[in-house]
């Protein structure tokens, strides 16, 4: 072979080669581009947008009538941007040197402002900066106008450096109400919250302040709005070479409430001065509540409870200081509601479930009479007569009046006794399924986080504890308490003993406790909250709202209001003759019983309240004072009750409230009906929302102001 | 100047240079600098300087290349032959002085002269020339009456790429070693040699290879690439970085890529010294499949027209010449495409006609104008 025969050959070879490597290239280059061109385009997306986000302005809450109970302001914040001081020759250090003096921070300190959490030589939280570096970063709030002024006017020597107005968080306690527990306040997001919400439609982002308590909590997500996103294309040394995309951000939505700060003005300062009541008797009075409620449609119109916070505390972060004197023992835990998350015995305000329970059983009432002796021997238990005294022979109705613990004992034990007594074969459990069915033992549903749910102390809540304690009861019982021994004999033998009868029989439920429960002490707790809704429920015949604090949520153009409907949560059957045997019961603890005392000279012709009161055993420490009512009794609207821990007797501590309350709820003088007296308009909660105009600002329903005249002269308000 | 110039049919060598050849050459040039101007506009304008600085530099390049490649294209054969020797000494000394502190380190291989006015010089790129053009004289200067070089031809040839070679290890630049590898196994193979030697020297080089990586011969720079080349997850913010980058820049092409001047890829800085080796990164992203089909089709048919003279030229030098001219641009591509779509190892070297880089782009027209001579003289 020759030159030109081998060469020929091999010069093919070499095309034939080069044509399949260009063919593979080819090849390559289609299935990247073509083939997974999606996935490398979404891959590269990633890796070079950032997101900044605008917060939006939170939404404003307001009460019935209009008035701002949570709002925002305009304060003038500097913040820097750490993108664009970086990029300076010095990464910003004079920068940071100059604006440290001007809005009054060390220069460490501002520096450590400026780090980004995580990042390495970062300071640590609080702080470094929890958000995004691309954010601007912002490093003092509330600054004179002419830092501000000088800052824009040298905005050469401030380069990265944005000074502008921004929206904060306000209480402007209208007519001075404090309503802490119901507004409750918001706080930085924390890390956890920040993974849960990862990904769902609710998506935290880290410079987020959530609600941490009360309706800024409940209703964070209506209240929040949608933050804007900026997305900017950064390049591979993180300076940002573009926009890509721009949302601006939605503000929260309104939130209209039932609440009516006048009655809520009247409403805590009753409270207190109730509070001083039962201190001025002697009692500790600890704590309190009050409820007033719209028994129509379960709206919450005044909720207060004792003792309570300033809630401006938590705008500038809570100081620690600040954070342990609310925690502290001696404060008694200011930050728990009382009315929502406070459980105590219902005591006599418990005996309408009982008449309602014992009505149920058929047991005869009407005109047969019971005994009402001081005390009286259920099984070998000897029960007294605590807040109220021998009466002799009367009725059911009576006993009501005159809360006769002996007569409802009585109705209990009887109805224990139809059951079986120590034998039960298919228990009604009469009084048991009532108390559950005016919804105690369980949460009433309010919109408010965090609420207690109590319990009714019958038969299945004793079983339950047997089984829950009964290993430990009979280990006692064959063991004893030898380290009770060694100091107290006598206690530890008498300790071995109720062992001994809890092991065996403590499962039991007895006559004793069915005694017990029909005046609602023994095991059985409730929120005021729950006693507002059962007098609710009685009177407007048997329906169980849910109770509402929030009336309507409107959006921020106030084009849109959604308007809470009333909820049903269940329906307590109660005949006519019932309804009659109860109002009239309740109307002559007014007139006639416990209830006279604070309502003396009650012009009951014109508004006629229904009420019970109770004082609530509590082992060593002073009874509970009690004081459930609704009004006016033929066409009821309100529920009010009012509650006073180790407050003393319902009628003399939590009575002359209760009554202070309807006098400015209907506007009375003396015993004169004075309609524009009334710190509530037509006495009644409005129909009408106030309206959000769409520029943002709130139009108040009619005759406001005047009412809110009304109010400050009734206190000396400014 | 008459007698360094053909003056064979003077008047008619303009229409009978390969017009597909050329016109494919000036298609890729033309394509190359609008690329060079979308890759380097944003960042130079980012650091606040002309804007059109490397789009400038360029274009003058390219001028200069081109009158190189008439220049060479209208050289006459016997002058040519006569001076190859010249170009192979002085690539010889470059790529011994390059390696001294006179020369300039980019990512660790020392493979440049830092030249006036932002010019570089890269003399590995002018020794590719030189080693085609010795080769092919040595072995078409055969005393075989077959025209088959014998094995001193052979040792001799092999000599002429083994010094460079050497030199060029020294900086270490794989990449350029693994081109002159290639060229040399074509040039071999088409002066006819016998296949034993073929097989002898593919295996040698194999076993060279395996050796490198066995022996820590190869410096961790070089290692490295290769590791990353194997799995680019292992170091994704250094070498590793680099691959991914530029592959998220080419995926994200898509059939039509987002326009020049439009790759947010390419705008963002994320592939680094985009104008070089990774311009391909550039030409997927901002012209899609459809730009970057074009450039691997029209390299094709520059190296499909060289095999073509290659094949109908009579000249042994010429036919020897023009398949390692062939070789060079179609194996240079196929290993710098190859890298940026992440199925070749980094290594660095210029896609022909495509990337910035004087001496780059003096070279290939040059060998472009190599190809015409050896064509115009066939058509005599």
């Amino acid at each position: 072979m020759s030159f030109v025969d081998h060469s020929y050959s091999r010069l093919v070879i070499l095309r034939v080669l080069v044509f399949s490597l260009f063919v593979a290239l080819l090849g390559r280059l289609f299935v990247m581009q073509i083939v997974n061109g999606e996935e490398f385009k979404n891959q590269a997306a990633d890796a070079r947008f950032r997101s900044v986000v605008i917060p939006a302005t939170r939404g404003v809450v307001l009460d019935q009538a209009g008035r701002t109970l949570i709002g925002n302001r305009r304060a003038m914040v500097v913040s820097v941007s750490l993108t664009d001081i970086e990029a300076l020759g010095d990464r910003g250090k004079t920068v940071i040197k100059k604006l440290a003096p001007l809005i009054g921070i060390p220069v460490d300190e501002l520096t450590a402002k400026l780090s980004v959490c995580g990042e390495k030589g970062a300071a640590k939280p609080p702080l470094c900066w929890n958000g995004s570096r691309f954010q601007p970063i912002p490093v003092a709030k509330d600054l004179a106008l002419d830092v501000a002024v000088r800052i824009k006017e040298r905005q050469h020597e401030f380069p990265g450096v944005i000074a502008s107005m921004q929206t904060v968080r306000v209480f402007p306690e209208p007519l001075d109400v404090n309503l802490a527990h119901v507004l409750g306040y918001i706080g930085p997001v924390s890390d956890k919250e920040l993974a849960e919400r990862a990904g769902t439609d609710d998506e935290l982002q880290s410079t987020d302040l959530v609600g941490r308590s009360g309706l800024e909590r409940f209703y964070d997500a209506q209240l929040r709005g949608n933050p804007g996103v900026t997305t900017y294309a950064i390049d591979r040394t993180m300076a940002i070479i573009g926009k890509v995309s721009e949302t601006a951000p939605t503000s929260g939505s309104y939130l209209v409430l039932g609440i009516d700060a006048a009655v809520q003005k009247v409403t805590e300062v009753e409270l207190k001065k109730a509070i001083n009541r039962a201190r001025n008797q002697g009692f500790a009075g600890t704590s309190g509540a009050a409820v007033v409620m719209d028994v129509t449609n379960g709206q919450v119109v005044a909720m207060a409870s004792y003792p309570t916070y300033d809630p401006r505390i938590w705008l500038d972060g809570v100081t620690a200081a600040e954070y342990k004197r609310l925690t502290d023992d001696a404060a008694n835990s200011p930050l728990v509601s009382r009315a929502i998350q406070g459980l105590f015995a219902p005591a006599s305000t418990f005996k309408v479930v009982t008449t309602a329970a014992a009505y149920r059983a058929k047991i005869p009432m009407g005109s047969t009479l019971y005994p009402c002796p001081s005390s009286i021997d259920i099984g070998n238990r000897k029960m007294t007569n605590h807040e109220s005294r021998a009466y002799g022979n009367i009725s059911v109705r009576r006993a009501i009046e005159v809360s006769c613990n002996t007569v409802f004992y009585k109705l209990g034990y009887d109805m224990w006794l139809r059951d079986g007594g120590n034998d039960p074969t298919k228990p009604q459990d009469f009084i048991e399924k009532m108390a559950l069915k005016f919804g105690l033992g369980k949460k009433t549903g309010i919109d408010l986080p965090s609420e207690a749910s109590g319990r009714v102390g019958g038969r299945a809540f004793k079983t339950s504890q047997y089984e829950q304690y009964k290993d430990v009861w009979c280990f006692r019982a064959k063991e004893g308490y030898p380290s009770v021994a060694k100091t107290d004999p006598a206690r530890a033998a008498y300790l071995k003993l109720l062992a001994q009868e809890n092991c065996t029989d403590g499962g039991k439920w007895r006559g004793g406790d069915a005694a017990n429960l029909s005046i609602g002490q023994g095991d059985t707790s409730v929120t005021p909250l729950q006693m507002a809704v059962l007098y609710s429920a009685i009177a407007n015949g048997g329906k169980l709202y849910q109770p509402r604090v929030v009336k309507a949520i409107v959006s921020p153009d106030g084009k849109t209001v959604k308007a809470t409907k009333p909820k049903l949560k269940g329906k307590v059957y109660i005949s006519p003759s019932l309804r009659e045997y109860l109002l009239t019961s309740l109307r002559g603890v007014i007139t006639d019983g416990t209830g006279k005392t604070p309502f003396a000279n009650w012009p009951q012709g014109r508004l006629e309240v229904a009420a019970k009161t109770g004082s609530g055993e509590n082992g060593d420490k002073d009874p509970t004072s009690w004081f459930a009512s609704f009004a006016p009794a033929d066409n009821p609207r309100y529920a009010v009750v009012m509650m006073v821990e180790q407050g003393g007797t319902g009628a003399l501590t939590s009575g002359p409230g209760v009554r202070k309350i309807y006098e400015a709820l209907y506007g009375i003088k003396g015993e004169k009906l004075k309609p524009k007296q009334a710190v509530i308009r037509n006495s009644r909660p409005a129909i009408k929302l106030p309206k959000v105009k769409s520029d943002g600002s709130v139009e108040a329903i009619d005759e406001t102001k005047r009412i809110d005249q009304v109010i400050k002269n009734l206190y000396g308000l400014n | 100047m008459s007698n360094i110039f053909s003056t064979s049919r003077n008047e008619s060598w303009w229409r009978r240079q390969d017009w597909v050849l050329t016109a494919a050459a000036l298609a890729l040039s033309f394509v190359g600098t609008l690329v060079i101007w979308a890759a380097t506009r944003p960042r130079l304008m980012s650091q606040g300087v002309d804007p059109e600085a490397y789009l400038k530099r360029h274009v003058a390049v390219l001028i200069i290349g081109l009158l190189l490649g008439i220049f060479v294209a209208r050289t006459r054969y016997s002058i040519l032959r006569a001076y190859a020797p010249v170009l192979w000494v002085f690539s010889a000394i470059s790529l011994l002085l390059v390696i001294t502190p006179l020369g300039k380190d980019v990512n660790g291989v020392r493979a440049w002269f830092q030249l006036p006015g932002g010019f570089t010089l890269q003399p590995s790129e002018f020794a590719k020339l030189a080693i085609v053009i010795g080769m092919a004289i040595v072995l078409a200067e055969t005393p075989h009456r077959d025209g088959i070089p014998g094995n001193r031809e052979v040792i001799f040839s092999l000599g002429v790429a083994a010094l460079p070679v050497a030199l060029i290890m020294l900086q270490p630049d794989l990449g350029t070693v693994l081109v002159i590898g290639a060229v040399t196994l074509a040039v071999l193979s088409v002066s006819g040699v016998a296949s034993r030697w073929l097989l002898g020297l593919g295996g040698g080089v194999v076993v060279a290879g395996w050796a490198m990586v066995q022996f820590g011969l190869l410096g961790e720079y070089q290692l490295n690439r290769l590791l990353v080349f194997l799995n680019p997850n292992i170091d994704p913010l250094d070498a590793g970085y680099n691959i991914l980058q530029v592959r998220l820049a080419i995926g994200s092409g898509g059939l039509t890529g987002t326009g020049l001047f439009n790759g947010p890829q390419t705008n963002g800085r994320w592939v680094p010294e985009q104008q070089t080796d990774f311009i391909y990164s550039a030409v997927g992203e901002e012209l899609g499949f459809i730009g970057g089909a074009t450039i691997i089709i029209l390299l094709l048919i520059v190296a499909w027209r060289a095999f073509k003279i290659a094949g109908e030229t009579s000249d042994r030098f010429g036919k020897i010449a023009a398949s390692g001219v062939a070789a060079w641009i179609a194996f240079q591509a196929f290993e710098n495409i190859g890298m940026n779509l992440g199925i070749m190892p980094i290594t660095g070297v210029p896609l022909p006609f495509i990337s910035y880089g004087g001496s780059s782009i003096f070279a290939i027209w040059m060998a472009v104008g190599l190809l015409q001579n050896i064509k115009i003289k066939q058509s005599d």
